[in-house]
């Protein structure tokens, strides 16, 4: 699965980056973020969109898993 | 208490638009219980920074929010040491959002308190400021970013609310060491206590449902999310009853509190604090809250703002009320409007060619 890696990044990038990758891979991407605004915001987009997410703990980051 | 979401918001927007009204009637300026951008040019002036008489006060307020968002992120796991994201255009680009809500004489927050008071000039600066962050939502979806921050040791992300701590301090032990207005906006305050405790809860509840007046809007333009306008919508609202109620509510152009209706400059004045908003990741107090959460870019962002206060007044940038700003004023508006223009043109750029 294509993964975005948002990591340092604050908002509203992570949600842009995830609306382009989503745009360039349809079936689903992973994006890394570490900012609690992303944490929320990109799972949220996502499930506006039609998406399912699901938020991973990974060290000091999370990894949204984004799918159909 | 978890507050998230669509009803976090709204409760944190009638927060605001009811603590605003009862600052009001507690002794703050008219249209004024928070303005970010006000407060911080009045700190500016209390610390000898600018020498403007009618604006010269701590405003607890200011340290209040920065505090409870640096408190309640250490709770909640929240805090978040880091900087790095181009420190120094996030000076500059603070700088030019001071100047241009000085010029419109408000912060999108007190746009919005101003709106609720029935003050139309502000619906001038609302479209404005719409346009700036339409401006930014344009270089933002087109790769504008400011670059990643890295993490930072937790002195680092400690030092910004300390120094907010030391200054309320100093302001309650030696306030010889300060100016203070005797007349003037300046002059007129609610008690320490409750500007301070005003404050907090404002930090708190914003810091816990990220509110920004201008990711309302640039959420709506990019992502078609209506999540962040329900803060915005709530504390019009809220602001607007509260003063229909304590008979503080005045319709029109004309002879509003601290207001001019120069058309032209209260709109570009809020397009440049929408489009510096938008290129910095939030509104002026957005940038304060993100300042307590840790992020040393905020806290250079907040500087900028400081110093843009008092370059705003040294050098006769800001506008006067009923009347307007002046040829300062509006040179120097048309030519950070440019600056920004530019720094956001090269930026996405150069990000659009290392892709």
């Amino acid at each position: 699965m294509k993964e975005i890696d948002c990591r340092g990044l604050g908002c509203p990038e992570p949600v842009i980056r995830t609306k382009k990758g989503l745009k360039e891979s349809p079936d689903g991407v992973d994006v890394i973020v570490d900012d609690r605004a992303a944490r929320e915001n990109v799972p949220r987009y996502a499930e506006a969109t039609g998406y399912k997410a699901e938020v991973k703990q990974e060290g000091e980051a999370w990894r949204i898993e984004i799918r159909r | 208490m978890r507050i998230s979401g669509k009803a976090g918001l709204a409760v944190t927007g009638a927060a605001i638009g009811i603590i605003s009204v009862a600052l009001v009637a507690l002794g703050n300026p008219a249209n004024m219980g928070f303005c970010i951008a006000c407060f911080i040019r009045d700190i500016a002036g209390a610390m000898h920074l600018h020498t403007a008489p009618i604006v010269e006060y701590v405003r607890p307020e200011i340290i209040g929010i920065v505090f409870g968002s640096f408190a309640i992120s250490v709770i909640k796991g929240d805090f978040n040491p880091r900087a790095g994201s181009s420190p120094v255009l996030r000076f500059i680009i603070g700088f030019i959002v001071m100047v241009g809500a000085l010029v419109f004489l408000g912060c999108p927050l007190r746009m919005v308190l101003r709106l609720g008071g029935g003050d139309l000039n502000a619906l001038v600066g609302l479209a404005g400021f719409a346009a700036g962050i339409a401006a930014g939502c344009f270089f933002l979806s087109r790769g504008f970013s400011l670059g990643r921050a890295s993490k930072e040791s937790p002195l680092e992300g400690v030092a910004f609310p300390a120094i907010n701590v030391a200054l309320f301090i100093a302001f309650l032990a030696v306030p010889s060491l300060f100016l203070f207005s005797e007349s003037g906006p300046g002059s007129m305050h609610a008690p320490v206590a409750a500007s301070l405790l005003a404050g907090l809860i404002v930090g708190i509840a914003a810091e816990r449902t990220r509110l920004c007046m201008a990711g309302g809007i640039r959420d709506m333009i990019l992502i078609r999310d209506f999540t962040l306008i329900t803060g915005f919508v709530a504390i019009f609202a809220f602001a607007l009853i509260g003063n229909l109620i304590t008979g503080r509510f005045s319709l029109g152009f004309a002879e509003q509190p601290v207001a001019h209706s120069a058309h032209i400059w209260n709109f570009l004045g809020m397009f440049a604090v929408g489009l510096g908003s938008a290129m910095l990741g939030g509104c002026p107090l957005r940038q304060l809250i993100m300042a307590g959460e840790g992020s040393g870019d905020s806290a250079m962002a907040v500087l900028g703002m400081l110093v843009g206060a008092a370059c705003a007044h040294n050098f006769s940038l800001a506008a006067s009320a009923n009347v307007g700003p002046g040829i300062n004023g509006k040179v120097a508006l048309v030519i950070g409007i440019v600056l920004l223009v530019a720094i956001a043109a090269i930026v996405t750029e150069r990000n659009r060619r290392s892709e």
